[in-house]
């Protein structure tokens, strides 16, 4: 074998700690290298050029760069092989920037380490062999789990751009948070309006079809080929009747059922539409309150019906779809603020999120767009806005920021005085985050238009006065004070956190989820939208705190991801995967229990069963080979005698 | 020539960080919430929020923070810890504050430690605590001789303050007192008036 | 369980009320307290404020004693006693603090001291709701009363572990449990302003004045107290704090352990009621109206 090393100085990132000439003095003595060099920047075009004159010039069959992790460059120095002529697996990568020079000042000890890791490389390199990736075919049609702005979006942009889309939403409607707001910063434009159209075109556009109030079970497959399983649950009405008429949410007679939609701010029916621009626009039945369901008297929805469409018997139905690539976009939820005891935990009825705020201004809401205080349905003359409760603040696990409490808690302040231009609102504070186009003025004109008080200061304890209103105890860390505050009500600005079960929902998907269970992006930078997971993309704040604009931007990128996975007939395999040696196999069935991916099935080979993997399917994590008792199991580039030479490079070395 | 604080030359790291290891607490994780502040019970007495002693401590500006009236008035109530997003014990930093402050010979509000004085007093002659010696002691010391004055008809007509100490029984008083004895043999060693 | 008693010097001087009461409830409720031979003071704020050694030696001594009389628990009423006991049997648990603290003492402290809870917390935990409810003779029915536990006894919470630091309810359900209504005070764990009545009275006015401002907007009939300072601050101080508030009070201020006594029927002389400077008379008069067959002990 004839072997080129390149030791990559990386300006000074590599150079500065390590002797890049003196590696390539070492290595060109280590077996079947013929050629080593040090360039500046090897990842640069003329260093790349290098790579290729130097294969063809001395006739090289295998390539070893010494330089950054292969997390970013392995793809670049692969392609650079294969221009050269080579096989783009004829090529092995030694990590001595992360792995070397940004961990120790040492010179000497560094120059040692990373001419052993270059070693290491290629002893590998010499028993690497070329590998070819196999073909496969690609159902062009999207899911899109997640019904909100993000998920609208993408869909939209899918389906314009030709591929099918199969949207999932857990609600009975979409439209998500969205749907709940009264207006939108920072033009204070109405939600509905902007967002209605939206979610027509969605439940109008040919190429989308839609489950509402339906949730994913089951995903399997791969990028290409996945198969879901949905589970549509019962609305007790069958939709296909179902006009939207509402003359069954006029008649029911159970008036006290909690309004999800209104953030519980006000009561509804048991049978019910969230809002008069839902989509789809169809009555669904909550169980836990129907009489008819609970104790079979009653039945007045069924009977008052005119197409025939409500039906107590009707069960969950579980369909399938078959798609090739899968956006999630499940969006977020609000923390539990009743941990806030010190604000009333709950108790006070003029205490209230600011989601529910929204709910109070909007003309759908439960007082017709009236700010009214639900304990006595007066309106309140002082309102207390209080930012960040349960964003940055440790002691209740949830130190990061929600991101845009600042820009709604400022729209909501403007809206307070448009609807109640003698009330003063007062707004708690620790820093404003504006920094989006046109929010800073936004912010200003909360204050300077709209006399808006901010107080640069977290609030230590709301209780009531004793004569209808509260007392909120907080500081005005700019006056060095403490600070009273009489209000009528006091809105919170609750953090956000990853809607409910996505974590599980993360499993499902074999995507990765930080620690507060939001979803893992494959690179923070450079790939947003794009997970550890090909084929699963993702759009909105079910991967981080995220406001309208943004995750409108996300659901357009998570679309482009599609439509450029799908602009391919057929995609590539990766070739690093497992083979079963059927002769030393004895079908004990433990690969097929442990494989992650479902990519290991039992054949029958010539009488006999056997596993075998599915080509297309594994991920080459290699769970298989550690578990199979017979060592009959080996993973392609990094096989037994490959893994044994690095380990041998470095203890004999 | 300005009056602002020239902090490249005032600052004492060496402050920051002893109050940290004295106190046990990450003071750097104090991003100025002010929710001590807000919740402090004395604060409309200090000279200095808490919040501001707190940013003293970071600033490492020594002078400002131990000559500040406000860790005498600090009641000690732990509103603050509690309250605290980042679980800072700051009763904890204001307690060790006062320690330094004392170490170092300032007392912004000498009454306070006449007081603690004069209740401690009565614990090393008596084992116990024992009200009007503590309420004479302290109107001696702090020449404030008609503190409370409008409560003594009533405190004397409720049976509020004994006229007699009472004295732990089975040595406990000589053994309290022998408590002290070594206390004070202690803080005069480390320079500390006991 | 052999239960150590530690009075603290206030339940033999200003609140000689909390001494009688408690004994006189746990005498009632047949739970039998063995007074530490030879106690002395705690230090109270003033020693841990000048030294925490000093606070940790003072204290210990006391655990101590308690240890060797093989005490299992050690139970005191007052939560500064309760609050500094704690303090130093928790830090005895660091070794150089404990070489420290015993430097101080006689002899240093045998092995294993016992732990210091409130007598609040023994009731609760040796006597549940129900059993509670056998002994009361004249119900606390139709009193509306808050519950004010002071800022010592829930804080800091990890030191003193008597429940939710933001919302403790144990004297709630105690008292409930002797027929009272409990109303939800806001201000139960709010700073009264301690021992600053004397060096610095502002701080206790207003701070007390706060707490009985809006229990009277509240209309509440008695605050229900557990701390020796706290039931001076608003009780003997009540004037100090209305002059601060500009306000006119009149509520009465009682131990919890004196209502408790009240609706086991035990006699006002020996609870100390004498004792308030608000006088509980009318109280009195209604538990006493509400008794099963019209009132007398």
């Amino acid at each position: 074998m004839r072997i080129g090393v390149f030791i990559c100085h990386c300006g000074s990132n590599i150079g500065g700690t390590v002797d890049c000439g003196k590696v390539v003095e070492i290595a060109r003595d280590y077996p079947d290298v013929v050629y080593a060099d040090d360039p500046m920047y090897t990842c640069a075009e003329p260093g790349q050029a290098a790579i290729e004159a130097a294969v063809k010039e001395h006739n090289l069959d295998g390539v070893v760069v010494a330089s950054c992790t292969p997390r970013m460059h392995e793809p670049t120095f692969r392609r650079t092989v294969e221009r050269a002529g080579l096989n783009p697996y004829m090529f092995e990568m030694a990590n001595i920037r992360e792995h070397v020079s940004w961990i120790g000042k040492d010179k000497e000890a560094n120059t040692n380490k990373a001419a052993e890791l270059v070693l290491m490389a290629v002893e590998k390199l010499r028993y690497n062999s070329p590998l070819l990736p196999k073909k496969f075919d690609v159902t062009k049609k999207v899911l899109v789990i997640g019904g909100g702005v993000a998920g609208i979006q993408a869909a939209l942009d899918c389906a314009e751009g030709g591929v099918p889309v199969v949207m999932v939403e857990r609600e009975a409607t979409i439209g998500g948070k969205m749907a709940k707001l009264d207006k939108t910063f920072p033009t204070v434009d109405c939600s509905a309006c902007i967002l209605g159209p939206k979610m027509v075109d969605v439940a109008q556009h040919e190429k989308i079809t839609l489950h509402a109030y339906s949730e994913v079970v089951d995903i399997s497959g791969y990028v290409g080929n996945f198969t879901v399983k949905i589970r549509k649950k019962t609305p007790y009405v069958d939709w296909s009747k179902c006009t939207g008429c509402g003359a069954c949410t006029e008649k029911c007679p159970s008036r006290n059922t909690p309004d999800a939609f209104n953030e519980f701010t006000g009561k509804t029916t048991a049978i019910t539409i969230a809002f008069p621009q839902a989509i789809p626009k169809k009555a669904v039945i909550n169980a836990p309150y129907c009489r008819k369901l609970q104790s079979g008297k009653c039945g007045i929805c069924a009977k008052i019906c005119p197409t025939g469409a409500v039906n107590y018997e009707m069960k969950d139905e579980i369909i399938t779809e078959t798609v090739g690539s899968i956006v999630a976009a499940t969006g977020y939820d609000l923390m539990d603020w009743t941990v806030y005891e010190e604000y009333g935990g709950g108790k006070y009825p003029d205490v209230i999120t600011a989601l529910q705020f929204e709910r109070l201004l909007s003309a759908s809401g439960p007082t017709g767009g009236h700010i009214l205080r639900p304990s006595d349905g007066k309106e309140p003359r002082s309102i207390v806005f209080i930012q960040c409760v349960g964003s940055r603040d440790k002691s209740v696990g949830r130190p990061y920021c929600s991101s845009f409490c600042c820009m709604y808690t400022a729209k909501q302040a403007v809206l307070a005085k448009d609807h109640l231009p003698d009330s003063q609102s007062y707004v708690f504070y620790m820093d404003i985050r504006a920094a989006g186009k046109l929010y800073d003025e936004f912010t200003r004109r909360a204050m300077e238009e709209y006399g808006s008080q901010y107080i640069r200061g977290r609030v230590s304890a709301i209780y009531p006065d004793g004569e209808g209103s509260y007392i909120v105890m907080g500081a005005d860390t700019l006056m060095g004070e403490p600070i009273e505050i009489r209000a009528d009500m006091v809105v919170l600005a609750v953090g956000i956190e990853a809607s409910a079960g996505a974590p599980q929902l993360a499993e499902k998907l074999r995507i990765s989820y930080d620690h507060y269970g939001f979803f893992m992006e494959s690179h923070v930078k450079l790939k947003p939208v794009e997970t550890n997971t090909a084929g699963v993309f993702l759009a909105g704040a079910c991967q981080g705190p995220k406001d309208i604009p943004a995750s409108v931007a996300q659901g357009s990128a998570a679309a482009a991801k599609v439509l450029d996975l799908f602009a391919k007939d057929k995609l590539e395999s990766n070739p690093q995967i497992a083979h079963v040696d059927i002769v030393r196999c004895v079908d004990c069935g433990k690969c097929i229990r442990c494989c992650p991916f479902g990519a290991i099935e039992e054949v029958s080979i010539r009488g006999t069963n056997k596993a075998q993997v599915i080509e297309t399917v594994c991920q080459g994590c290699g769970v298989c080979v550690a578990t199979c008792p017979q060592g009959a199991i080996q993973l392609s580039h990094s096989t037994d005698n490959q893994i044994l030479a690095e380990v041998n490079a470095i203890c004999q070395s | 020539m300005t009056n602002a604080i020239s902090l490249d030359r005032v600052r004492d790291p060496a402050f920051t960080r002893i109050v940290q290891e004295r106190s046990g607490q990450d003071i750097t994780t104090c991003y100025q919430c002010g929710n001590c502040t807000a919740g402090c019970p004395a604060g409309f007495v200090y000279d200095r929020q808490v919040n501001q002693i707190m940013r003293g401590i970071q600033l490492g500006l020594k002078d400002q923070v131990l000559s500040s009236n406000s860790i005498w008035f600090c009641l000690s109530c732990s509103m603050c810890t509690l309250r605290c997003p980042n679980e800072i014990d700051v009763a904890a930093v204001m307690e060790t504050l006062r320690h330094m402050a004392r170490e170092e010979g300032h007392v912004t509000v000498p009454r306070v430690e006449k007081f603690w004085f004069s209740f401690l007093d009565t614990v090393r002659a008596f084992g116990r605590s024992y009200e009007i010696g503590t309420m004479a002691l302290y109107m001696l010391r702090s020449l404030r001789l008609t503190t409370d004055l409008d409560l003594a008809p009533t405190a004397l007509k409720r049976h509020k303050l004994p006229f007699l100490p009472h004295i732990a029984h089975h040595q406990g008083a000589q053994a309290a007192c022998r408590i002290f004895e070594r206390y004070r043999k202690r803080a005069k060693a480390k320079g500390v008036r006991p | 369980m052999k239960i150590a008693y530690y009075p603290g010097c206030s339940q033999e001087g200003s609140a000689l009320d909390y001494g009688k009461s408690t004994g006189a409830v746990c005498a009632a409720l047949g739970i039998r307290l063995d007074e530490i031979p030879g106690w002395n003071c705690c230090g109270s704020s003033p020693a841990h404020s000048v030294d925490s050694e000093l606070s940790g030696a003072l204290c210990v001594r006391n655990l101590d004693l308690a240890a060797r009389e093989k005490a299992d628990v050690v139970t005191t009423p007052c939560p500064s006693c309760l609050s500094n006991l704690r303090m130093a049997w928790h830090r005895m648990r660091n070794d150089a603090y404990r070489d420290s603290v015993n430097g101080l003492l006689d002899e240093p402290a045998a092995g294993e001291l016992p732990e210091a809870i409130s007598v609040m917390q023994l009731i609760g935990r040796l006597r549940d709701a129900e059993e509670l409810a056998t002994y009361v003779k004249k119900p606390l029915t139709g009193l509306r009363i808050a519950a004010y536990y002071g800022c010592l006894m829930s804080r800091p919470a990890k030191i003193m572990d008597f429940g939710d630091p933001e919302n403790p309810t144990l004297m709630e359900s105690l008292l409930a449990a002797c027929g009272a209504e409990m109303v939800d005070f806001p201000l139960k764990t709010v700073c009264c302003g301690a021992a600053f009545g004397i060096p610095e009275r502002p701080l206790t006015a207003k701070n007390s004045g706060r707490i009985l401002e809006l229990a009277t907007k509240m209309g509440v009939d008695a605050i229900a107290v557990a701390c020796p300072l706290c039931q001076m601050n608003l009780d003997l101080r009540q004037k100090q704090a209305a002059k601060a508030e500009d306000a006119h009070f009149e509520m009465p201020i009682l131990y919890f352990t004196q209502l408790m006594g009240l609706a086991f029927n035990i006699a006002p002389e020996h609870l100390g009621l004498d004792q308030l400077c608000v006088s509980a008379r009318s109280i009195v008069q209604r538990i006493d109206a509400n008794a099963p067959n019209g009132g007398g002990a």
